[in-house]
């Protein structure tokens, strides 16, 4: 196999590995939408990273944890849901990522690739990213695992029992904005929110505990991207598109299984 | 020292003044049952006692270095959390086998409930396994917000005995809600009246003849309490505290007739 395939392999797997898990709590949280928003926003990390000169992911980073601490200041306001804020902040920074980029002048950025993924064009320095931030983030959630399970089955009995709830929610925010950044790569913005919620909704008719629900979303997620990048590099289709093909095959088989299995019973 | 001190809290939401002034004590071995209407504030004032809202004026004060226990009035955990009764009380931070196998005989939770998903044990089922959460963590004082709904009539005899049994076996504080009127009176040592504000408070016997509970409750209510109270403690006379100025939310001609 070539090296791109190689490098594409590692980087898919590393991130499923820490992506599986965070999505469980995406899942169990209802934070779905949370994770569009903040991925939306990465157009417009790419676009000041251009202009601050920086690399791409740390202006993705840092928009996506901007916009998080943003959306934790305006919840505190109660004329308007959550979704609502989420709606307005998610395609203004899509919009505004995209009439930004227009503005730099010499930049020439392949859009496609940020918005769909671009799996076959990872290189070393970006597996290091992966690695490292991702292994940043799955210690990070290993650390407010507990608390943060306590809060989201009920966050005033939590909060009781001692849990420092505004920091662990804070935290758990900035986790998911780490692995957005450097997930976009993989199946690109429009796609990420995908490989949040496929794989823990997969893994979900297996489990019997949150964490076997966790462990088996990293290897559900790891399956779709190797089946995806195989079905990328067969018939040439678009990366990011084709993992979310493989994970969403995974899903409906499990559904069927289960089906099945309850009928037959 | 009581275990909570409430000094003249009030509580508002936005415009909305849920709690008036609110003052009591709780003191260890010592029940204390809050009683009022639906939107009376009672749950309110559990979260204010338990630290989870800042009361607009006023203060709670809490002994130093005490351990709550607190059963919350609704619990919902949606499917696609998948969790056995075991890890929810684990989630408590007990560990050892032993203290929760103790526990749950405590609370008379049979073991063989633990391997069962949270979102299918039955409703009173669900509330012993909420008390048994309170309780594991060994707590100065339980906090019960209205523990017997969902319980069947005989399970709502046993949960109050129980109750009662783990004061006088741990000697904690206990403050619940609660809606029943009768029942409850077997296992409480006062009942605090409230509707924004305490209209009334003190023994069960004697709360049961105050006109604030009579405007609030109404003459059927009142003979359920005193019957209660004529059977079972009305021996000791115990004081009611006199609130002067009174004022019932509802105007006692506006209350519904009981029909005789
Ligand atoms: N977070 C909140 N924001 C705004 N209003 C609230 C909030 N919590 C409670 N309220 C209001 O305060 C009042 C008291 O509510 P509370 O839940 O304390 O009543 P309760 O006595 O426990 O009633 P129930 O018997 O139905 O449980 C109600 O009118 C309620 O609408
Ligand atoms: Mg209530």
């Amino acid at each position: 196999m070539d090296d791109f395939v190689w490098r594409a392999l590692i980087g898919g797997v590393g991130v499923s590995l820490v992506i599986g898990p965070l999505g469980c709590f995406v899942v169990w949280r209802r934070m779905a939408y949370f994770g569009d928003t903040l991925s939306h926003s990465a157009l417009l990390g790419i676009a000041l990273g251009a202009l601050l000169n920086v690399r791409p992911q740390v202006g993705i980073i840092s928009v996506c944890i901007l916009l998080a601490l943003l959306l934790v200041g305006l919840q505190q306001q109660r004329q308007l849901a959550s979704d609502t804020l989420l709606g307005i902040l998610s395609h203004s920074a899509l919009s505004l990522g995209l009439v930004t980029l227009t503005f730099i002048e010499g930049l020439r950025i392949d859009l496609t690739s940020y918005l769909f993924g671009d799996l076959l064009s990872i290189t070393v320095q970006d597996l290091y990213w992966i690695y490292g931030g991702g292994g940043i983030a799955l210690i990070g959630l290993l650390k407010i695992w507990k608390p943060l399970l306590s809060m989201t089955i009920h966050e005033e009995l939590a909060k009781v029992e001692g849990v420092a709830v505004g920091w662990v929610r804070l935290v758990f925010m900035l986790l998911i904005a780490l692995v957005i950044a450097v997930a976009m790569k993989i199946v690109g913005m429009l796609l990420i929110t995908s490989m949040l919620i496929i794989p823990p909704a997969t893994a979900r008719y297996f489990a019997h505990t949150p964490e076997q629900m966790a462990w088996l979303a990293s290897i559900i997620g790891s399956i779709a991207v190797t089946l995806g990048m195989v079905m990328s590099l067969h018939f040439d289709t678009p990366a990011g598109p084709s993992v979310v093909v493989a994970a969403v095959s995974l899903f409906t088989v499990a559904l069927f299984w289960t089906v099945l299995r309850a009928g037959n019973r | 020292m009581p275990l909570i001190q409430v000094h003249e809290v009030s509580v508002k939401f936005e415009q909305h003044l849920a709690l008036q002034n609110v003052s009591l004590n709780l003191n260890r071995r010592e029940i204390v049952t809050l009683i009022g209407p639906n939107g009376a504030g009672k749950s309110t004032l559990v979260r204010v006692i338990l630290g989870l809202i800042k009361p607009y004026s006023g203060m709670v004060v809490r002994q130093n270095g005490i351990r709550i226990g607190y059963m919350p009035q609704k619990l919902h955990i949606d499917a696609v959390l998948p969790l056995t009764v075991a890890r929810f009380l684990a989630l408590s931070g007990v560990q050892q086998p032993e203290v929760l196998r103790n526990t749950l005989a405590e609370v008379g939770v049979k073991t063989e409930l633990l391997k069962r998903p949270l979102q299918q044990i039955s409703g009173g089922e669900m509330q012993r396994v909420l008390l048994a959460r309170a309780l594991l963590r060994a707590p100065d004082l339980l906090v019960l917000d209205e523990p017997i709904q969902g319980v069947d009539v005989n399970g709502q005899y046993e949960l109050y005995e129980l109750i009662a049994q783990i004061r006088t076996q741990r000697g904690c504080g206990i403050l619940m809600v609660s809606h029943d009127l009768h029942l409850v009176m077997a296992a409480t040592d006062s009942i605090i009246c409230l509707n924004q504000q305490i209209c009334c408070m003190g023994h069960p016997a004697a709360v049961s003849q105050h006109p604030a509970y009579l405007a609030l409750f109404g003459a059927r209510a009142a003979r359920d309490l005193a019957f209660y109270s004529h059977h079972h403690a009305a021996e000791q006379e115990l004081p009611v505290k006199k609130f002067e100025n009174i004022i019932p939310i509802v105007p006692a001609e506006n209350l519904p007739r009981v029909p005789r």
